[in-house]
């Protein structure tokens, strides 16, 4: 079973490479030319063989000239229809857009920007990769946006990789597909760990302080002027509907200063996933609390601040911990 | 946690990603339109039908259509599987009782109808209706098998049209009705090349390729090799073609239009029957005088013998002659065939006939119609010749003043002496049989010749049509060294019958089939075209069998193609079409409005300049970032993206304005 999933796959990827001209990923964009388009029949293009055979001979033993014609007719319309499938992705051109990244465990959305420049609707389109599915059509000389979500398991860099998209339109007798590797990749963060402990408190990465890092949201400590990156819920609502200024609330916690989230003060029995887990965890604690941060990992740190880019430059480090920022960290 | 996970839960909830393709396929629901796509092809297929199929299987059909249709309507579920099991199980019975077998041609097309019916009530998925498709398909086969006319090419086109529609809603269920339908066309169209050129080159084998079922020809009207009183009259009213006859030359005078059918020697006092015969290769008499060539194109009547015109002479190889005179052919006339064949009306047949078949020709059952052999005996009595007593006959029968009608009285056991002395009224039958009876019980041996007389010319086309309706039997008398001599009773009474047809013998019986009817001129002639049109299907369309394929072959100069050159012709030709297809896929309208195609040309040139412009940023941007990459060109680069986007995004302007930015972008000279 699993030898013959193993041989599949080396068979896949054999075809992929000789057949279908199938390598590294393209820039876009991709325009679908004649060479790019393979049609096969489907299932039912065979049973629709063997239906007009069946009919042929039927009309051969009883004399049936307008059985012969009628057989004709259907084979050339199935055959025509071959064209015609072809012809539904002939000189469309593809583009990968972009994909925000998402954390473990979420559905990575892909999406691809498709151009159809001609002034026809192009029916019953179908995206594949990596087993998920998105049926679409495009409309006449529009370029739309396909979304393809794919499930993410583990963090790193989730290269989209081989891309197919088909159809079966007019008659769904014939399949036209083309195969295709986009320069598409999503970038999955670690789960952030579900009950994480407190914020570490003096950078000391919190190790067995079990000491509460904020004595609470009534500890008010004063208002200063609102930045775009502060936590809305520490918005002085109040004093805004009452015609004031944007401030912003500041309680004594928050005030306490930089949190250092280091990566070598973490308890010794977590295993690197479970580290980075609870990192991921405490970056958004951190960004919701809107205290400053800072990352220390083996080979990277971060400078402490605060805001939605500082957080995904942090989470990214995570997601490719210990990958080569380029590539080991693709996920095929 | 972050709103721009919110939002892609959202866009994914609308892209509604699904299962791999195979199963979305397998368990996909139907929509409404793709099962109402398969419903008009079923009710379009099923209908016509209802001439052939049983009463109660072609209604138990449309009311499960018509279900589908209240069902479609409604929005409801297809109705419990039990329920359908039990009906097909029922239904399945019904046609074992209504047949008493399951195997052949009709039960066959029944089932498939049946099948097809319940196959729509439980289509729940894209492969039911797959299914249902093919079933369609099956169907319209099916009614080539009773009926190849025109109009049965219609709607099995029509048919056609909407069972690929059908397919084409099913892999496109987003579009519209009228879209399906376009593609469906445009399909048909794209596949009508492909029938043509198959159909003339496809190498043609001459059915059967093994037994057909029993059923497979049966209910053919036409003469029978008996005859009884009315068994001719009964074709009297049918407008259906027997045959028709192309003549090189003029064709013979109606008086001469004899059409010669299966002979009738022996007589049990009510009904005639063809006595055994020896069959040649060649005919049984010496052709002499006149000489008719013509061909016959017989609609198929499951017999053998072909109505070939008085007398049949040389032919074809394939044509046989029994040594009473007729021409038959080597098996029976299950399709529409033509056969080549002459006629001689003015030879003499069987001036030595054998004694043994002139014995034959004098035999009547004792003690029937005791009346015509009385008169026989005062009609032969002091006569020197058997032509004396014929002449005398003849002048009684003229006497007799009988009437030719379509619808004879009843005749009781004596059916020739009911019909000379009491009713007095009959069709051909009655006068032939009676005429026979009186010479034989005179001595004279005389048999019965059943066929067709007369015809019409077609003016359209100009080919002799002979329908059921002229159907007619008549008498040979043997005298000696004369032969064969045919004699005709029903001339005597009624000798318009002979010289212009049924319907002006008949003219004062008013209800004769409408279509037979003499006075309906205009009627006349929207048939004659009609029948006409009719002949050119049936002998270019339906009647391209592998006979004539050789012969077009040949005139194309491709005389003893085998099956294989065929096969590569085919190929070849085939290819040629798919380029053709190839190129009107290739070929696609520039529909993309000017500025849009200069300003693509100028991203592209930019893109070269290593500058190239991602699909979202927009012009102004992108003038920021060329004029960074190239400083010296600043100026007229930020021009040139702001004059694109005014007159992209702008007012409407005239094309001033896009030569004016095609100067621009030309001035640009890149490193």
């Amino acid at each position: 079973m699993r030898l013959g999933a193993s041989f599949a796959d080396a068979l896949r990827q054999g075809a992929d490479r000789w057949l279908f001209r199938v390598g590294a990923p393209e820039t876009a964009p991709i325009r679908l030319t004649q060479r790019r388009i393979y049609v096969l029949p489907t299932a039912a293009g065979l049973g629709f063989a063997i239906a007009l055979v069946v009919m042929l001979v039927t009309s051969i033993n009883y004399n049936l000239s307008l059985g012969y014609a009628l057989v004709f007719l259907l084979g050339g319309a199935a055959t025509a229809s071959i064209v015609h499938a072809f012809r539904n992705l002939l000189g469309l051109s593809l583009r990968p857009g972009r994909c925000e990244p998402v954390f473990a465990g979420e559905a990575a959305g892909f999406r691809l920007q498709i151009d159809n420049a001609r002034d026809s609707r192009r029916p019953a389109l179908r995206l594949r990769a990596r087993g998920q599915s998105s049926a679409f059509e495009l409309e006449p000389a529009t370029e739309s946006t396909v979304l393809l979500a794919c499930p993410t398991v583990r963090r790193g860099r989730l290269s989209i990789g081989r891309m197919v998209i088909e159809t079966t339109w007019p008659l769904g007798l014939i399949r036209a597909w083309t195969v295709f590797v986009p320069e598409a990749d999503c970038i999955v963060h670690p789960t952030p760990e579900p009950d994480p402990p407190p914020l570490p408190e003096d950078g000391a990465g919190g190790v067995g302080t079990g000491a509460s890092v904020r004595d609470g949201d009534d500890d008010f400590a004063g208002l200063r002027a609102h930045r775009s990156a502060d936590s809305p819920r520490h918005v002085a609502w109040k004093a805004l509907a009452r015609g004031g200024p944007m401030l912003t609330k500041q309680y004594a916690a928050t005030r306490g200063g930089d949190v250092l989230l280091d990566w070598s003060a973490l308890p010794v029995h977590l295993d690197v996933e479970q580290r980075l887990s609870r990192l991921s965890a405490w970056i958004l604690r951190a960004e919701q609390d809107g205290r400053r941060y800072g990352l220390l990992l083996a080979q990277t740190s971060l400078a402490p601040s605060l805001g939605r880019d500082h957080r995904d430059r942090c989470l990214r480090e995570l997601a490719l911990f210990g990958s080569d920022p380029r590539d080991s960290g693709r996920q095929t | 946690m972050t709103g721009h996970l919110m939002r892609l839960a959202a866009a994914l909830k609308r892209a509604r990603p699904d299962d791999a393709i195979s199963a979305a396929t397998r368990a996909a629901p139907l929509e409404r339109r793709q099962a109402t796509w398969l419903l008009v092809a079923a009710a379009l297929t099923v209908a016509p039908h209802g001439i052939w199929l049983p009463g109660w299987i072609h209604a138990l059909c449309l009311l499960l259509l018509a279900w589908r249709g209240i069902l479609l309507w409604q929005g409801t579920r297809p109705p419990p599987a039990l329920l359908l099991l039990g009906l097909s199980s029922a239904a399945a019975i019904g046609v074992r009782l209504e047949f008493g077998h399951f195997f052949g041609k009709d039960p066959g097309v029944a089932l498939l109808a049946l099948l097809l019916g319940l196959k729509l009530l439980e289509a729940r998925s894209s492969r039911d209706i797959r299914a249902g498709v093919l079933l369609c398909l099956f169907l319209q086969l099916a009614l080539f098998l009773e009926d190849q006319s025109m109009a049965v090419a219609a709607l099995a086109l029509l048919g056609t049209l909407a069972s690929l529609g059908a397919l084409v809603a099913l892999a496109d269920p987003a579009g519209g009705a009228r879209e399906h339908l376009r593609s469906a066309a445009l399909l048909l169209v794209h596949g009508l090349p492909f029938l043509l050129v198959f159909f003339v080159l496809f190498p043609r084998i001459q059915g059967p390729l093994w037994g057909l079922p029993a059923d497979a020809f049966s209910a053919r009207t036409g003469l029978s090799d008996t005859m009884s009183p009315g068994s001719i009259s009964e074709l009297g009213n049918s407008a259906a073609i027997a045959f028709r006859a192309a003549f090189d030359g003029p064709p013979p005078p109606p008086s001469q239009r004899y059409w010669r059918g299966p002979i009738l020697s022996k007589f049990d006092g009510r009904t005639w029957t063809a006595a055994p015969v020896v069959e040649a290769d060649t005919p049984f008499y010496v052709a002499t005088g006149r000489r008719y060539d013509y061909v016959l194109t017989l609609e198929p009547h499951n017999r053998r013998w072909l109505l070939a015109m008085d007398y049949p002479g040389a032919a074809a190889p394939l044509v046989r002659f029994a040594s009473d005179h007729h021409a038959l052919s080597a098996r029976p006339v299950q399709a529409r065939a033509r056969f080549a064949l002459t006629a001689y009306p003015d030879a003499r047949i069987g001036e030595a006939e054998s004694p043994a078949v002139l014995a034959a020709a004098t035999q009547l059952p004792a003690g029937s119609n005791p009346r015509s052999r009385e008169l026989a005996a005062r009609l032969a009595a002091g006569a020197a010749s058997h032509a004396e007593i014929l002449e005398r006959v003849i002048a009684h029968m003229r006497a007799a003043r009988l009437k030719y009608t379509l619808r004879p009285p009843l005749l009781g056991t004596h059916t020739a002496d009911a019909f000379l002395f009491d009713s007095q009224r009959g069709f051909c039958e009655h006068f032939a049989s009676a005429f026979a009876v009186v010479m034989r019980a005179a001595g004279v041996p005389t048999r019965v010749v059943t066929g067709y007389q007369g015809g019409e010319i077609n003016p359209v086309d100009g080919y002799l049509v002979v329908r059921q309706s002229d159907a007619h039997a008549w008498a040979e008398v043997w005298l000696d060294g004369r032969g064969w001599l045919r004699v005709d009773p029903t001339a005597l009474a009624a000798p318009e019958r002979i010289e212009d047809g049924l319907a002006a013998a008949l003219s004062a019986e008013g209800d004769l089939h409408f279509m037979l009817q003499a006075d309906m001129a205009w009627l006349r002639d929207v048939r004659h075209r009609w029948e006409a049109m009719s002949n050119s299907w049936n002998q270019y369309v339906l009647g391209y069998n592998p006979d004539r394929q050789r012969e077009l072959l040949a005139r194309l100069g491709l005389s003893h193609a085998s099956a294989l050159k065929l096969a590569g012709m085919l190929g070849a030709i085939s290819a040629v079409l798919l380029l053709g297809l190839y190129a009107w896929a290739s070929w696609q309208r520039r529909t993309t409005d000017p500025v849009q195609r200069a300003w693509d040309r100028f991203c592209t040139r930019m893109e070269h300049a290593g500058v190239s412009r991602p699909s979202w940023e927009g012009p102004l941007a992108y003038a920021d970032r060329l004029a960074d990459a190239l400083p010296e060109q600043a100026g007229r680069l930020r021009a040139i993206c702001s004059a694109y986007a005014r007159l992209r995004y702008g007012a409407p302007s005239s094309s001033a304005g896009l030569r004016t930015l095609e100067k621009m972008m030309n001035e640009i000279r890149l490193p």
